[in-house]
C-alpha cells in the first residue's frame, strides 16, 4: 500500500516559479525575502512549505496570490500571471488568523466572496450550506464570530475560501494559533476535504509532523536569503489515518525534513 | 434593593445634591452685597436670619439665582406659557433645535463625504486636511456674525445661516472620526478583499463602511453637541426673533439672570437628549451588527 503516492496523476502545472526572487527595500537596507526559487506545483498536489520564520514561505504564498510582486525571475499561476489568476478568482486564501468580519454572521461571512463575485441568492444559500457542512459547522450559520472558538472560526474561514470553486487553495499557517488537539482534528478534516474535492493545496507551516502528515510534496526553506533547500516527494499513501505518524516511513520523511532544515542552518538562530 | 445597587441613581443623586447645596451657598455669597444695600437704603436693621434668607433668595435680579428660582422660571416658561408665543421656552427651544438638527445632518453628510475623499485620494488627504484643521482654529464667535451678514445679503436668513454655523462646527469631529474609521480595517481584511478581486465600491461598502460605523457614532455624539452650540452662537448676533441664543441675549440685556439660567438648563437638556438619542440608535445598530450584548 505504501509507495502509491499521487505522482501518477496528471501533472499540468498549477504554479511554476523560475529563478523567483523578492527583495524588500527597507530603511536598514535590502531584505532578501526570496532568492532564486525554482518550484512547480502540479494539479491535485498538496504541497507544504516549511522553514523557520523569515525563510520566505509566507512571502512565496503571497507572491502566488498576487499580494506581493516579485523583483526577479518569473512565476505563472494556472499558466498565466498571478495578477490574471487573482482577477480570474482562481484561488482561495486562508490567512493565519480567521479574518472573519465581526459584523457578519458565519453564513454572511461565507457569503462575502459569493456576494462580491455576483452569485445569485439561491446559489449563495446552497453553497453556504454545502461548505459549512464540509467543515462541520452546520447549525452555526446565525452565530457571530465572537460566539465561536478559535478552531471553529478558522474552519469558517476555510469554508469561506471553499465557497467559490477555486481549484487552488493557499493556506498560510491556518492552524498555527490552535492547540494540538484541535490541530490534529482539523488536519484530518483537511486531508479528507482535499481527497473529496481534488483541489491543489499550498500549505505553509512550521510544524514538521503537520507537513509530513498532510503533504504529497514538502518544500524545505531556509532564511537569509529565503530559499528552497530541499524538495521531498512523499511516499506516504493518499489514505492517512492519524496513527500513520508512528509508521517508520513517516518518521523517515520527518527525519529528512529535519535534516533539510538543519542543512539550511535553520537552527543556528 | 438590588437594582438600586446596580443603577447609578445613588452616585448621580449624591453629586446632584452636593451641587445644589454648593449652589445655595454661593447664592448667599454673591447676592449678599445687593441685599445689604437694599436694607441700607431702607434703613432696615437687625433683620432676623430667616427673613434675611427669604429676601436674599427671592431677589428679582439676583447675581446668581438660587436653584428653586431657576426651577420656578423653567416651570413657568415651559409648562405655563403658550408654546406658540415668545414667552415660552418651548418656542425658543424648537427654533434652536430645528437649526441644530438641520446643521447636524449637513455636518454629518459633509464630514462623511470629506472623509471618503480623503481616504480614497492622496492628493485630497494632503490638501484638504490642513484646511479642515485650520477651519476649527478660527473662533466661531468671530465668524458667526460674518456668516449671518453675508448670507443675509444674498437673501438667506432665518434657519439656514444658523444651520450653516452648526454645520461648520459639527463636520469636523465627523471628518476626523470617519477618516480613522475608514482606515481602521486590518491589513488582513484588506488582503482578503484583494484576493477576491473586489471592486473599489465593494471594498468600501462591504469593509470600510461597516468597520467605520462605531467611529461614526462616537463622532456624531461630539458633533451633535457642537451643532447645538453652533445654533445658539448663530442666534446671538442675528437679533433673531427667537431661539435659545436670543433668549440668552435678551436675558443679559435686561439683567434677567433667572431667565438666562432657565435657557441654559433647556440647552443642556436638549444636548443631553440628542446625545441620548444617538446612543440609542448606536445600541440598536450595534445589536444588528452582532456586537456582544
Amino acid at each position: 500500500m505504501l509507495g502509491t503516492g499521487r505522482r501518477g496523476c496528471s501533472l499540468s502545472d498549477v504554479v511554476s516559479a523560475k529563478g523567483l526572487g523578492l527583495t524588500f527595500e527597507t530603511a536598514d537596507g535590502p531584505v532578501h525575502a526570496l532568492s532564486d526559487v525554482d518550484l512547480t506545483v502540479g494539479k491535485g498536489e498538496f504541497v507544504s512549505f516549511i522553514g523557520p520564520s523569515g525563510c520566505g514561505k509566507t512571502t512565496f504564498l503571497r507572491v502566488i496570490a498576487d499580494l506581493e510582486q516579485p523583483t526577479a525571475g518569473s512565476i505563472t499561476v494556472n499558466g498565466t500571471s498571478p495578477q490574471a489568476a487573482r482577477k480570474a478568482r482562481s484561488y482561495g486564501y486562508v490567512f493565519q488568523a480567521a479574518a472573519l468580519y465581526p459584523w457578519r454572521t458565519i453564513e454572511r461571512n461565507v457569503a462575502l466572496p459569493l456576494e462580491i463575485m455576483g452569485y445569485s441568492r439561491a446559489e449563495q444559500k446552497e453553497r453556504i450550506a454545502r461548505t459549512l457542512e464540509m467543515v462541520n459547522l452546520s447549525g452555526f450559520e446565525k452565530k457571530y464570530p465572537w460566539q465561536l472558538s478559535g478552531g471553529m472560526q478558522q474552519r469558517a474561514s476555510i469554508a469561506r475560501a471553499l465557497a467559490f470553486d477555486a481549484d487552488l487553495l493557499l493556506m498560510d499557517e491556518p492552524f498555527g494559533a490552535l492547540d494540538e488537539i484541535v490541530r490534529d482534528h482539523l488536519n484530518e478534516q483537511l486531508l479528507d476535504l482535499w481527497d473529496r474535492t481534488n483541489k491543489t493545496i499550498c500549505f505553509v507551516t512550521h510544524s514538521i509532523p503537520e507537513a509530513v502528515y498532510l503533504s504529497t510534496k514538502i518544500v524545505v526553506m531556509s532564511p537569509r536569503p529565503g530559499r528552497v533547500t530541499d524538495i521531498i516527494e512523499s511516499t506516504l499513501p493518499r489514505e492517512r489515518p492519524l496513527d500513520i505518524r508512528e509508521a517508520p516511513e513517516f518518521l523517515e520523511i520527518a527525519a529528512r525534513v529535519r535534516e533539510g532544515l538543519r542543512a539550511g542552518h535553520s537552527y543556528e538562530e | 434593593m438590588d437594582w438600586v445597587r446596580r443603577s447609578n441613581i445613588v452616585p448621580v443623586g449624591v453629586v446632584v445634591l452636593a451641587i445644589i447645596v454648593l449652589w445655595y451657598a454661593f447664592a448667599i455669597v454673591l447676592n449678599a452685597p445687593w441685599q445689604q444695600s437694599v436694607y441700607a437704603r431702607g434703613e432696615i436693621v437687625d433683620v432676623p436670619i430667616g427673613q434675611y434668607l427669604t429676601d436674599l433668595y427671592s431677589q428679582q435680579r439676583p447675581v446668581l439665582p438660587a436653584p428653586h428660582q431657576v426651577a420656578t422660571e423653567f416651570w413657568n416658561s415651559v409648562f405655563m406659557a403658550d408654546p406658540s408665543t415668545p414667552r415660552s421656552l418651548i418656542f425658543h427651544a424648537w427654533i434652536t433645535l430645528s437649526a441644530t438638527a438641520l446643521g447636524f445632518v449637513f455636518g454629518t453628510v459633509l464630514g462623511i463625504g470629506l472623509a471618503v475623499l480623503i481616504v480614497h485620494n492622496r492628493a485630497m488627504d494632503r490638501s484638504l486636511m490642513p484646511w479642515i484643521i485650520a477651519s476649527q482654529t478660527i473662533p466661531v464667535l468671530a465668524t458667526a456674525p460674518m456668516i449671518v451678514v453675508v448670507l443675509n445679503s444674498v437673501g438667506l436668513s432665518g434657519l439656514i445661516p444658523k444651520a450653516l454655523i452648526s454645520t461648520y462646527l459639527s463636520f469636523f469631529p465627523v471628518v476626523v472620526g470617519m477618516v480613522k474609521g475608514f482606515r481602521s480595517p486590518e491589513a488582513i481584511h484588506l488582503d482578503l478583499m484583494r484576493t477576491y478581486n473586489a471592486s473599489g465600491a465593494q471594498l468600501f461598502w462591504k469593509l470600510r463602511w461597516p468597520a467605520a460605523v462605531p467611529f461614526l457614532f462616537a463622532s456624531m455624539k461630539v458633533g451633535v453637541a457642537a451643532s447645538l452650540v453652533g445654533a445658539i452662537v448663530g442666534e446671538l448676533p442675528t437679533g433673531a426673533a427667537g431661539g435659545l441664543g436670543s433668549r440668552l441675549l435678551a436675558g443679559s440685556y435686561y439683567g434677567q439672570t433667572t431667565q438666562i439660567w432657565a435657557a441654559l438648563l433647556m440647552a443642556a437638556g436638549l444636548s443631553a437628549g440628542l446625545i441620548f438619542l444617538i446612543a440609542a440608535v448606536e445600541r440598536f445598530t450595534g445589536r444588528a451588527m452582532g456586537a456582544p450584548a
